[in-house]
This record gives structure tokens, C-alpha cells and sequence, in this order.
């Protein structure tokens, strides 16, 4: 029986459906059984930034709605054998079309076939928010370094922490401008660890390749090289238990480095 | 059964001749009665009334006179309560000031507990979140941008005020907020309302506390400040 864990923030375009690609890809090169599942409905993304829009014939709502089963739903990634599937969102519904109990039974299902489940949560917490936590046992939520993200993401914490089904939720922080945080233009990592008071689980930094690998359908991840990709890997092997250290995000920067590293702690 | 009638009849010849049910006392501060708390309430009314009417106090055209009920160890309920200062009231310039009972309902117990007690409480108050209670509240804790703490006595947080903090919330003006770091967005106690400045401070704001000074406004202090401005805080009986 595997685990479903939900990636959340609150605010929109902060990153939640890079990370869910990006950690789901990490997890399936690591040999795990990986299912991505895109809660977006009406706003589907997932499958564009996996690079698998083209294979889409039935999604989460005709599933849900019994007009097909969900093993024919499934957008199997032919990338890596048999151990990363999408479940794809509806494009043509709304988030009324699902309701939190069938969101449930359906990730019940999913966790009997794979080790892990990513469920990619919409902004915003209406109802596509709690149909995405519906079945959920982990929580990751996403914010990136400005006040607003923060604050959002501070709510959705608080709405995690009392959905008594999940686990404490972790953080990941994107898109971390090294120039900016230096001059003191954009909060620091441990100024936003101290003020939601939850676990860092990883800190990506802004990276245009990034951007250009959702354009093309390939996950940074796939690109050993960035680091980027190194920071997704990290983040995938300390969800399956490592104690992997912070990677500086520049070279230079010793000093917030062993801030963070202090705060990490012993993980 | 005998022996109860005997007792019935005694008692009530007792009460009758020698022990009035409603005594008076002049004072000071006005006209103190003490109403006996073990005969019937209707006997003690016609009691009340008689003793009224043949006072000549109660009957004089002078300035009025304020009265405190004693009622012992009676329950009066509100309408009891009501019909007797009617009562009282008709006389002229006797006007009840204060009604005194040894007992009170579970349910004003439980009120009065729940107004009186500290309640401590270990969390973050995260953005979106109230957290309320009647008393006085102690909190171990942040409470972040966003989030609202309210009590109606005194607000006490060990950890960070980021949010808002509302004490005194059913009017209590003596009430204080108590930070070990001080950064709100907004302090509230009683109706006087105060916000952060626009500009962004580098101060520290440790161990500060927030009370409404002479002029009616919010001020923010240092912590041990309070022991001189709200000596009331201390509730230990005999001191260190
Ligand atoms: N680390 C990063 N560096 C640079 N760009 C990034 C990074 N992470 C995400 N982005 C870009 O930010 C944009 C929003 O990302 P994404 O779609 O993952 O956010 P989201 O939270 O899923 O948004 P929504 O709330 O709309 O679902 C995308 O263009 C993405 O490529
Ligand atoms: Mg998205």
C-alpha cells in the first residue's frame, strides 16, 4: 500500500505542478512506482509539463463518473518502463464534477498499485482544494520568497493541520533568487522556515531552464547537469527517508548555507 | 408524621413572634436589609411590604435612599429579583442598589470561571485562524500575519504577535496585551484600536506589553512596566 501525498500552496503559480512532475520523476528514476495525479480540473497542466498531452484519451472525471476504468485512464510515461502514469484532469468539467469522497475512493485505489501517489492541487481553497487533500496522507506545500506566497501558504498550513488524515505538512521553497536574497530584496530561507514553523523538505532556486524544460515536455530533472535537478533529486530521497544536507544554492554562499543547513537539522 | 407537623408549627410560631424574616439596618451608605433565607419567598414579601409601610423612613419625602438587599443563602431568579425592586421602588426614595446572594446557578459559576480563568493554549494561529476565549488567554505560540487571538480578559503570548491581538473583548479596559516579541498588525482592547506604522521598523520588540494609557490610547511598553500599572495581574494572596 503506497502513501498519496498532495502538493499544495494556496496562491497560484508558485510552482505546484512543476514540483509534482519534477519530485514524481525523481521518485520513478529512483525505482519507485509513481502515479501523478492532476486535480486541476478545468485548468489541466500536469500532462503538458510531463509532455504527454498527446496520449490523453479518458481523465479523472470520466473515471470518476464510471465511463471508463481507472487503469484505461492512466497515461502510462513510456520514459520509465513501467514505473511513472498520469491520471490526468478533465479539461472540459469544472471542480464541481468531483467530490471529495469519490477523490478519496479513487487515490484508495491508486495507493493499492503504486508506492506513491502525487496529487497536484489547484490554487485556492475551495472545493478542487479539498478534493485534493480528500485522500491524501502527506502534504508538501509550495511558496516561493514573497510576503504574499507566505501568507498564503501559512493558510493552507492551517487548513492542513486540521485535516487530522494528514501528516504534518512539509515545505518546499522555489524560485529563490540568491542576488536578491543577498541584498536583502526577498525574504530568506530561514526567515520563512522561522515564520511558518513547519519542515524544510528542499529549497529550488529560479532557473530559466526550468521554464524551458515545462515548455518541452521534459522535467528538469532529466538533466543531471542543472541544479535544479539536483535540488528535485534531494527533495525525492528525503521523502523516501536520506538525510540529504541543503545544496548551497551558489557557491559563494557559505553563510546562509550553514544557516540552513542548522535548521534543516539532523534530518 | 406527628413530630414534623409539631416541628412545622413551632418553627413558624417561632419565626412569627420572636425572628422578623426581613430586619433593617441604617448604615452609612444607605438602608442595609437582611432577608431571612428560610421561609417561603411569598411570606418574605408580605413581610417586606408590612415593614416598608410602617417605616417611616420609607415613607419620607427626603432624598433618596440607596439599598442593599442581603438574601443569604436564597437563589433569587431574575424576575424574583425584579418584582423586589419594584417593590422597594414604590416606596417613595428607596431606590435598591445591590442585591447580595451567597449562592449562584452552575451555570453563572461555569460563567465565571470561564471569564476569570487563564487559558493556556499551545499552537500557531496561522493566517485565517481566530482563536477566542472568554477568559484570560495564554498563549504558546505564534500568531502569524493574518491570524486573530481574542479574550476577554488579558492576552498573554509567549512567542510572536504578528497578527491581531483583541483583549478586554467585552469591554474590559484595564485589559493588556504581553509579547515576547511585539510586531502586530493591529492591537485592539476594549472599543480603542491601534495598527503597526506603514513603514517597516527594525526594532526587536521583545518583551513588550500594550495597555490603554490616561489619554485613551493603546500605548506599547516594556514588559515590567506592568507590574506598577495593572497590580491586579498579581493573583498570588500573599506576595513574594
Ligand atoms: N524554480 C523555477 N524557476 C523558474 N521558473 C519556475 C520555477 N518553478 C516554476 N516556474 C515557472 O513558474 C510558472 C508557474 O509554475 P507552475 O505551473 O508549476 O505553478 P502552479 O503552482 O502549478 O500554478 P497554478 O496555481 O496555476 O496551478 C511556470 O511557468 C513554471 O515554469
Ligand atoms: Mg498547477
Amino acid at each position: 500500500m503506497g502513501e498519496a501525498i498532495v502538493i499544495t500552496s494556496g496562491k497560484g503559480g508558485v510552482g505546484k505542478t512543476t514540483t509534482t512532475a519534477n519530485v514524481g520523476t525523481a521518485l520513478a528514476i529512483l525505482g519507485k512506482r509513481i502515479c501523478l495525479v492532476d486535480t486541476d480540473i478545468g485548468l489541466r497542466n500536469l500532462d503538458v509539463v510531463m509532455g504527454l498531452e498527446n496520449r490523453i484519451i479518458y481523465d479523472l472525471v470520466d473515471v470518476v463518473e464510471g465511463r471508463c476504468t481507472v487503469q484505461k485512464a492512466l497515461v502510462k510515461d513510456k520514459r520509465f518502463d513501467d514505473h511513472l502514469y498520469l491520471l490526468p484532469a478533465a479539461q472540459t468539467s469544472d471542480k464541481s464534477a468531483v467530490s471529495p469522497e469519490q477523490m478519496k475512493q479513487l487515490i484508495d485505489e491508486l495507493k493499492q498499485d503504486y508506492d506513491y501517489v502525487l496529487i497536484d492541487c489547484p490554487a485556492g481553497i475551495e472545493q478542487g482544494y479539498r478534493n485534493a487533500v480528500a485522500g491524501a496522507d502527506e502534504a508538501i506545500v509550495v511558496t516561493t520568497p514573497e510576503v504574499s506566497a507566505v501568507r498564503d501558504a501559512d493558510r493552507i498550513i492551517g487548513l492542513l493541520e486540521n485535516e487530522e488524515h494528514i501528516k504534518p505538512p512539509r515545505l518546499i521553497i522555489n524560485r529563490i533568487r540568491s542576488h536578491m536574497v543577498k541584498n536583502g530584496d526577498m525574504l530568506d530561507v530561514d526567515e520563512i522556515v522561522m515564520h511558518l514553523s513547519i519542515d524544510l523538505l528542499g529549497v529550488i532556486a529560479d532557473d530559466e531552464n526550468v521554464i524551458k524544460s515545462s515548455n518541452k515536455g521534459e522535467p528538469i530533472v532529466l538533466d543531471p547537469n542543472s541544479k535544479a535537478s539536483i535540488a528535485y533529486r534531494n527533495i525525492a530521497r528525503r521523502i523516501l527517508g536520506e538525510s540529504v544536507p541543503l545544496q548551497p544554492l551558489e557557491d559563494e554562499q557559505k553563510g546562509i548555507f550553514s544557516k540552513i543547513k542548522k535548521l534543516f537539522g539532523v534530518r | 408524621m406527628d413530630v414534623f407537623v409539631e416541628l412545622f408549627v413551632e418553627v413558624n410560631v417561632v419565626a412569627k413572634q420572636k425572628q422578623p424574616y426581613v430586619t433593617m439596618k441604617g448604615t452609612k451608605d444607605g438602608l442595609t436589609l437582611h432577608l431571612d433565607d428560610t421561609c417561603s419567598y411569598d411570606d418574605l414579601l408580605e413581610e417586606l411590604e408590612e415593614k416598608l409601610t410602617a417605616s417611616e423612613k420609607a415613607e419620607s419625602d427626603g432624598p433618596l435612599v440607596s439599598v442593599h438587599l442581603k438574601v443569604g443563602n436564597r437563589y433569587l431568579t431574575p424576575k424574583q429579583e425584579e418584582e423586589l425592586r419594584t417593590l422597594i421602588r414604590r416606596k417613595k426614595n428607596l431606590v435598591v442598589e445591590s442585591i447580595e446572594s451567597n449562592v449562584m446557578t452552575k451555570e453563572e459559576a461555569l460563567e465565571w470561571k470561564r471569564k476569570t480563568e487563564i487559558v493556556s493554549v499551545s499552537k500557531i494561529v496561522r493566517s485565517g485562524q481566530v482563536l477566542h476565549v472568554q477568559g484570560d488567554l495564554l498563549l504558546i505560540g505564534d500568531v502569524n500575519p493574518g491570524g486573530i487571538v481574542i479574550a476577554g480578559g488579558n492576552i498573554f503570548i509567549l512567542g510572536a504577535l504578528r497578527g491581531i491581538a483583541h483583549a478586554g473583548y467585552y469591554g474590559n479596559k484595564e485589559a493588556v496585551i504581553a509579547a515576547s516579541i511585539m510586531k502586530p498588525t493591529q492591537l485592539r482592547i476594549g472599543d480603542v484600536m491601534n495598527r503597526a506604522p506603514d513603514y517597516k521598523t527594525d526594532e526587536r520588540n521583545e518583551m513588550e506589553c500594550a495597555y490603554i494609557d490616561e489619554h485613551n490610547q493603546i500605548v506599547v511598553d516594556r514588559l515590567q512596566l506592568l507590574a506598577q500599572l495593572r497590580p491586579n495581574l498579581t493573583r498570588l494572596e500573599r506576595g513574594v
